[in-house]
């Protein structure tokens, strides 16, 4: 949605990189290579605003959330949240700056403890970090956030195993909101729900941005649902951005081979379109992010690519024919959302 | 169409908020832990396990209620002597009771094997979560004591560490059994709470705990060890079983309890030379053996299947 | 090919002037611990050689035990077939002996899944695995079936086919195992192709790969398609006709321009007006209340009334009677069609 958000940066990542070693036996290990998950990213989220990422297995999105949020150390770079580069802290300053970055996981069946009742799991962010809610307000706090992801504060005393995967992602997000946050990571938060649920989690998810002015990286492979909550997207491709704009720029004027491709092979629900879009139809599968092509990493499936390409790698910036950062030596819009006349 | 009110109405298809609970709707909760008990309660075999074991139980704590007969009180004017109305079973070649022998016999049983299981599972359980959930070279090293422990044929060491643990003749060697069986019967234990360990840790609710900053003492005890100890329980109870019928054959091949300790290994021992002349001696301990065993695995089994998600 | 082709086909009453595939008043449920699930509540389907029918429903709405049961692989127990007809050119299928139901499994009707690494034999080579249906089911040559077995994964583009028929299944990425799934059910030339969420598990770019080359086929071959599926952008870009389900009912069956230019049920309307769509800007996504019914306990009447807003006191009470005609192709399960029908829609 796009409500008028700030130019206040919230969060920052710098040149941000993280490789996973290939390491051969176990108890003498030896680095054999590295899997190049995520390779100098550089993003910014403003105050109020959603980031979309997109992208298809292994482009490293779910990577980038993992480090933003903590799960992973990166390999090199910075994350900047308020001034404060996150890979530098540690001990109760790190613990203290994490409660102001949450997530909200994928599927709500396997996110939530078996075990522990509702009220345990929401609670739970109150029991890591005491000095938020004093220990007699924790109950209500926890009734406040479960109306507030509209769930019966009456079923705190329930198991997971109660509730619908529908409800249960409200339980993940009512846990991610308890801190506080200013910024929530959401890595696919609807596509392990029903069609008819998705569209729940969706309006609930902009309804807590509105009231809670909350700035959200949004990451999804579901192009046309990034569409409807992202203000601004980000397109990855073998752990590197490779095109980034606002939503509008990157639906309608998409100028990265790439994202032309991607969003020509999104079908719309729309049988009268048959046929009549576009569509672009990418030969061979994704290289191994282990060894990523040279230059740019897209040239060995683009049909655009020359000589340059294996060189030179190109930078994530404005070009003559892109108003906004595209990585191609040829970027140059067309539009592949729409029917062609 | 679409607003805000529409949301919070979400999912609720009441003014009450009555959830659509997936398992039908009853209303107060339900953990696991009474999914696996709904499930329990309709299990003959549990219910019948459950009752030997019990049963037994009882025997070992309370042997007066079963019997009012000594069982050392022997003569051996009655030796091998058939069932009766006061001596069910019969008498044995010294002419004590065998009913009274075989109840107080349960006493030594049960105890060594609930004592051996209860080391071998303190081993286990440590050794399986320090490989499990630190990983890494911490893994390798246990993984290979696992595999040595493993590799030392049981029977074998268990005879060589027994006789040496008990080398006083004056000793029953009931602490010697319960040590050499615990220090011998971990590994299992071990292997089992490893894996469910390493499975548990990947979970997607233990990312989300460590999200939030919990340290490895919340991760282990509150997330990873209530998922993965059902299979652990599980293996131990089972052990109760093999580990009180080792104790039997420890006690047959003459390294186990000495003296005049009572126990059913001790009397199949003594049993067995004469068993050409009357079998009752050897048969009834056999059988108390067998089901006492049978009952903790059918135990076991039935709890398995019961907290396996998989069927949920 | 053709002789001994010629001699599996015979089907006792197998009929060429009847209907391809026609499905009558399915019925099956599911005998469980905690009660009877009805999974199939009378399921009518046809389709007719060379069309795409997509079957559109969320989880649990009975589109993949439909196809189940259609194929014959249904788990039994706790599944039953209880009521209905399933005839394949005139012959019941559910009137078949195991061993012919084998064959029109083999021969005539075949099925690709959602995870077909799964349904890939993991300890043997593809091409041996393509191989093994001619030497079973055809009896031919090692050689002879090794040859085949090429041509098919040429036929579904694999490159490079005549060394890669001696990888494993592991050594494919998502998208090519599925086109040697769709090669091994193509193997005996069925008239019938059931793909159930053929393209769920792979990315997008992949996805329209896979759509074309079962659109190309289907042309080619002139092979029936049963399309199962929960995504509505997909069907509209492949299918014919349309039957959507719910609850274990097709609510609504039409063509595909007219389903989603003017639904006729309010699940169909309210599910298109759910999606966030590519194309658009700004869009207001509608939302379905409340929850698809558990199966051991389906609502009384319609049992879409709990979440519909054309909901009346008659749609508590009566389910509605039979399939209204629309039109002379379309039909919906609805007592207040012509009020849906006659709304605009939502969205645009």
């Amino acid at each position: 949605m796009s409500q008028p958000s700030s130019n206040e940066v919230v969060l920052e990542t710098r040149d941000l990189v993280k490789h996973f070693p290939i390491t051969r036996g176990i108890v003498f290990q030896k680095k054999i290579g590295a899997v190049r998950a995520v390779d100098g990213v550089d993003l910014q989220l403003r105050r109020g605003e959603t980031l979309g990422v997109v992208g298809e297995s292994g482009c490293g999105k779910s990577t980038l959330a993992k480090l933003l949020v903590g799960l992973e150390k990166p390999s090199s770079g910075a994350i900047n949240v308020r001034g404060q580069d996150m890979t530098r802290l540690s001990g109760g300053e790190l613990r203290k700056a994490r409660r102001n970055i949450q997530m909200v996981l994928q599927d709500p069946y396997t996110s939530l403890n078996p075990r522990m009742t509702v009220g345990d799991i929401i609670g739970e962010p109150f029991d890591i970090h005491p000095e938020v809610v004093p220990a007699g307000e924790r109950k209500q706090r926890v009734r406040e956030l479960l109306d507030l992801v509209g769930l019966n504060p009456e079923h705190i005393n329930r198991y997971p195993h109660q509730f619908s995967g529908g409800q249960r992602q409200r339980i993940g997000i009512a846990r991610a909101l308890a801190l506080r946050p200013e910024i929530i990571v959401c890595d696919e938060p609807v596509s392990a729900l029903d069609v008819s649920i998705q569209a729940q989690v969706i309006n609930l998810l902009e309804r807590l941005q509105d009231e809670l002015g909350l700035s959200y990286i949004f990451i999804a492979h579901d192009l046309s649902v990034v569409r409807h909550i992202a203000d601004r997207v980000a397109v990855m491709y073998l752990g590197k951005v490779v095109e980034i704009g606002v939503e509008d720029e990157i639906y309608e004027r998409p100028t990265h081979p790439y994202t032309q491709a991607l969003l020509s092979a999104v079908p719309v629900p729309d049988p009268t379109l048959r046929g009549q879009r576009d569509q672009i139809v990418l030969e061979g599968d994704v290289p191994s992010p282990a060894n990523p092509p040279s230059g740019c990493r897209f040239r060995t499936r683009c049909w655009k690519a020359q000589d340059v390409c294996a060189t030179e790698e190109p930078a994530l910036a404005p070009r003559d024919r892109s108003a906004h950062p595209s990585a191609c030596h040829f970027a140059e819009v067309r539009d592949v959302v729409h029917a062609v006349e | 169409m679409s607003n805000i009110e529409s949301v919070t109405q979400a999912e609720v298809p009441t003014a009450a908020g009555v959830p659509v609970s997936p398992d039908g709707g009853s209303e107060k909760p339900r953990s696991l832990t009474g999914d696996a008990w709904e499930d329990l309660r309709r299990n003959w075999i549990f219910w019948a396990a459950a009752v030997l074991v019990l049963l037994v139980v009882v025997m070992a704590f309370f042997p007066g209620l079963f019997t009012s007969a000594d069982p050392k009180a022997c003569a051996l004017s009655r030796q091998h002597q058939g069932p009766s109305g006061s001596a069910f079973f019969g008498y044995n070649f010294q002419g004590c009771d065998v009913y009274a022998r075989t109840i107080y016999g349960a006493r030594n049983s049960v105890l060594i094997g609930l004592f051996a299981t209860i080391i071998a599972g303190v081993i286990g359980l440590l050794v399986g979560m320090a490989a499990g959930y630190f990983g890494g070279w911490v893994d390798s090293l246990l993984a290979r004591g696992v595999d040595i422990v493993l590799g030392i044929p049981t029977l074998l060491a268990a005879i060589v560490l027994a006789r040496r643990l008990s080398a006083d003749p004056q000793d029953s060697g009931f602490w010697a059994v319960v040590f050499t069986l615990g220090v011998l019967t971990w590994t299992t234990g071990a292997r089992i709470m490893r894996s469910s360990v390493i499975s548990a840790k990947s979970q997607d609710y233990v990312a989300a705990a460590r999200m939030l900053g919990a340290g490895s003492g919340r991760l282990m005890f509150r997330h990873i060890l209530p998922n993965a100890a059902a299979p652990f329980v599980v293996v131990l109870t089972i052990l109760l079983g093999v580990n009180i019928s080792t104790e039997a054959t420890l006690t047959f091949l003459g390294v186990g309890l000495k003296g005049d300790e009572i126990s059913w290994g001790v009397d199949i021992s003594t049993a067995a030379p004469y068993v050409r002349e009357t079998a009752t001696p050897l048969v009834w301990p056999s059988v108390f053996l067998a089901m006492t065993v049978l009952a903790f695995i059918m135990l076991g089994d039935a709890i398995r299947d019961a907290f396996d998600p998989r069927l949920r | 090919m053709t002789d001994i082709k010629a001699e599996i086909d015979v089907l006792p009453g197998l009929d060429s002037s009847a209907r391809l595939l026609e499905v009558d008043g399915l019925h099956v449920e599911f005998r469980t611990q905690v009660g009877i699930a009805k999974a199939i509540n009378g399921v009518d389907l046809h389709l007719d050689p060379g069309e795409t029918l997509a079957i559109l429903g969320e989880s649990g709405c009975g589109k993949s035990v439909t196809a189940q049961a259609i194929m014959g692989i249904l788990d039994s127990p706790p599944g039953f077939v209880t009521g209905g007809a399933i005839r394949y050119r005139g012959v019941d299928l559910l009137k078949l002996a195991e061993e012919q139901r084998r064959r029109v499994r083999a021969n005539h009707i075949a099925m690709i899944f959602q995870d077909a690494l799964s349904a890939l034999n993991p300890v043997f080579p593809v091409g041996w695995q393509i191989g093994e249906l001619f030497r079973v089911h055809r009896g031919t040559s090692r050689q002879e079936a090794k040859k085949r077995a090429v041509e098919l994964l040429d036929l579904v583009k694999i490159p490079a086919a005549k060394q890669r028929i001696n990888d494993y299944p592991h050594q494919f990425s998502g998208g090519m195992r599925q086109r040697v799934m769709i090669a091994m059910a193509l193997a005996l030339d069925p008239k019938v192709l059931i793909a159930d969420e053929p393209t769920t598990a792979l990315d997008v770019t992949v996805q329209a790969q896979i759509m074309n080359l079962l659109a190309e086929l289907r042309r080619e071959r002139n092979m029936g398609l049963i399309l199962i599926t929960h995504d509505m952008g997909v069907v509209a870009d492949v299918a014919d006709r349309i039957s959507v389900m719910y609850a274990g009912k097709v609510v609504e069956e039409a063509p595909v321009l007219d389903i989603y230019a003017r639904p006729a049920h309010p699940y169909t309307k309210a599910l298109l007006e759910s999606i966030p769509r590519l194309d658009l800007k700004g869009q207001q996504l509608n939302v379905i209340k409340g929850l698809p019914p558990n199966l051991t306990r389906i609502p009384a009447g319609c049992p879409f009334h709990p979440r519909c807003a054309y909901a009346r006191d008659v749609c508590r009470a009566d389910p509605p009677p039979q399939q209204y005609d629309v039109d002379p192709v379309r039909t919906a399960r609805c007592h207040f069609w012509t009020e849906v029908v006659g709304d605009e829609p939502a969205v645009k």
